[in-house]
């Protein structure tokens, strides 16, 4: 009997974070402008101590104004998704759950273009006007994967197949109003629908965005992870969980909360990037196990590191001009779905 | 003049553990249409140590009673003890700390290890983010001696027998240190010798830790070999309540299970039921 402790999982996670370390610093030197490793940890150094305005050199503000927020932004949309991914598997008792296939992207893409809508039409001051967005993103990943729940359902029970199915009909409406409201509105920061259902990491969000997003990660990311152990039971199902101590109904809703909040922040700054949240989750149990004290943080270390590696082969692999993450993790990601489809069938 | 939460004045014996006091439950999804399902009003009393078996033919209630002890219903008229307090309104945590539940296995999602699992039986005494104590293992590794599980600690759960998984389900029951453990058809998918080890073990493990062992069951005879006392339901009515020796007469046994049998009382006091076939 070998169950986990706190050093292990600090130690574990240390590991990934040097792994998460070492895959920044190579995202930040490739890229159509070579960047030598010294020049890096120079300006590297300037930046953590305070002094990003002594950078001059042109390659020096490439890095730090241009790859690096798009390196953390990339970071905070792998581990969210991730950990959504991880705790929509809980929560739904399914493995093949993941925010994407589900359609609960699709819904926060929807109510990202319609809080913008709505943004557009109040005339807010940009610093809070970018604010409205993950709002109404949220809601929509929480209306999406709350519909895909009852439509999943027969006779009380989630049946795996109908909650896959449901996801995917969810998917491609939801995909279809997305393409809707694009081609009959039009607006300054609407971004095209291709941003939307594929998702990238081109345009980056204003700085008031991207606090939030960390700021919203962590807390949501925090709740989940008060609830590890609890989501260990759920796993063996809601009567089970309930006879061993689990309040089920406070659990189900603070991380059905909490993974729509998550959705819908990543789909708000980078749209709907498919399969990271299943990927991610299925790996990480593959070398660590099931138990979600350390399957949640893995997942999110993980799935930092993967985004990261994702955004660097669509920035890179057809420089200068650049394919979108969401291609990327899908040509990786559709092979694996289906792989764990089959095995599951058998 | 107010009572302290949950003090509410028990009128239970204090002798009792498990109190059922004219508890009664009907299942109606709508309240306009007939119920699908009535438990009529029923009592009975067991003490710490006691085997109690629920028996039954299919739809007779047996579930549905377990439910209401369990505290996972709540009983629509009457109460349901367990040393005065109601069990349904004890929190998740407080009752898995009291009360044990055997249930018919569920399928596993993720694999895990047997211990893995049977240290779930200590969450409910978990704090903080519940990363299990020395003490929480040293617990663990007991329950699963007790029921002569202990080789199995590092195996898989998927890789294991019926009647070793029922073990390993039981120990994981045991590491809740419970006052009562509730076994929900627990012998359904053990063959006989299996089923005697399980019932051999829950009369050892009764007496030893003075637990209130709650089964339901169809099988007569292991009901009337090892139950202190039977609970006999037909169709949502409790018929009896008794020793086996007084449950078990012909007339009321074949009126129940519909079938022609024959009962004897073995020398040990203990009743076996025969079934003919009458062609």
């Amino acid at each position: 009997m070998r169950p986990l402790t706190l050093g292990r999982l600090l130690l574990r996670c240390g590991i990934l974070a040097v792994i998460l370390f070492v895959v920044v610093v190579i995202a930040l030197k490739l890229g159509a402008v070579q960047v030598s490793l010294y020049g890096l940890g120079r300006d590297l150094i300037r930046v953590l101590l305070g002094h990003s305005s002594s950078i001059s050199t042109d390659y020096g503000m490439i890095v730090v104004d241009i790859r690096l927020p798009r390196i953390l932004l990339a970071i905070v949309v792998g581990a969210s998704l991730s950990v959504a991914g991880a705790s929509f598997q809980a929560l739904l008792r399914n493995p093949l759950a993941d925010p994407y296939v589900l359609g609960v992207s699709s819904g926060a893409a929807v109510g990202s273009i319609l809080a913008l809508l709505i943004e557009n039409q109040l005339n807010l001051s940009p610093a809070f006007g970018g604010l409205f967005t993950p709002f109404g993103a949220s809601l929509g990943a929480g209306a999406a994967i709350a519909a895909v729940y009852f439509l999943g359902r027969r006779d009380g029970r989630i049946d795996s197949s109908t909650l896959l199915l449901s996801g995917i009909i969810a998917s491609s409406f939801l995909s279809a109003i997305v393409m809707f409201l694009m081609s009959t509105l039009s607006g300054g920061n609407l971004r095209g629908y291709s941003y939307w259902l594929m998702g990238s990491f081109s345009t980056l969000p204003p700085k008031s965005l991207l606090y939030l997003l960390g700021i919203g990660f962590l807390a949501a990311a925090a709740v989940i992870y008060t609830t590890a152990s609890d989501l260990n039971l759920l796993l063996a199902g809601e009567k089970e969980a309930m006879h061993l101590g689990v309040d089920v109904g406070r659990v189900q809703l603070v991380v059905y909360i909490a993974a729509s909040i998550l959705t819908g922040l990543a789909v708000s700054v980078s749209g709907a990037i498919g399969y990271v949240g299943l990927l991610i989750p299925h790996a990480m149990r593959l070398i660590y196990g099931s138990d979600h004290r350390m399957l949640l943080p893995a997942s999110a270390l993980g799935g930092a590191i993967a985004l990261v590696l994702a955004d660097t082969a669509a920035r890179t692999v057809v420089a200068p001009s650049e394919i979108q993450v969401g291609a990327v993790t899908a040509v990786i990601g559709a092979p694996f779905f289906i792989y764990l489809l089959r095995r599951g069938l058998t | 003049m107010r009572t302290p939460a949950g003090a509410e004045q028990p009128r239970a014996n204090p002798d009792f553990r498990l109190t059922v006091e004219q508890a009664s439950y009907v299942y109606a999804p709508n309240p306009s249409q007939a119920p699908l399902f009535t438990l009529e009003a029923l009592s009975f009393q067991a003490k710490p140590g006691e085997i109690v078996a629920i028996l039954g033919p299919n739809a007779s209630g047996k579930s549905t009673l377990l439910k209401l002890i369990s505290g996972a219903l709540a009983p629509l008229s009457g109460r349901v003890f367990l040393n005065g307090f109601p069990t349904h309104s004890l929190a998740p945590k407080v009752r898995a700390q009291r009360i044990a539940l055997v249930q018919q296995e569920s399928p596993l999602l993720f694999p895990s290890r047997v211990w893995e699992f049977v240290l779930q039986g200590r969450h409910a005494y978990s704090r903080g983010l519940g990363f299990e104590s020395a003490e929480d293992v040293t617990i663990a590794a007991n329950a699963l001696a007790q029921v002569g599980a202990g080789h199995l600690t590092d195996r898989w759960m998927d890789k294991i027998s019926g009647g070793e998984k029922q073990r390993v389900i039981l120990a994981r029951a045991l590491a809740q240190q419970p006052l009562m453990l509730l076994l929900d058809e627990p012998t359904l998918h053990l063959d006989i010798g299996a089923q005697v080890d399980l019932l051999e073990s829950l009369r050892k493990l009764a007496a030893q830790n003075r637990y209130t062992v709650v089964v339901v069951t169809h099988e007569l005879n292991l009901a009337g070999e090892y139950a202190d006392q039977v609970v006999l339901l037909q169709k949502g009515k409790c018929l009896r309540v008794g020793t086996p020796a007084n449950v078990y007469r012909r007339d009321l046994l074949e009126q129940v299970f519909q079938a022609p049998l024959s009962v004897e009382i073995t020398t040990s006091g203990r009743p076996r039921v025969t079934l003919f076939s009458d062609k």
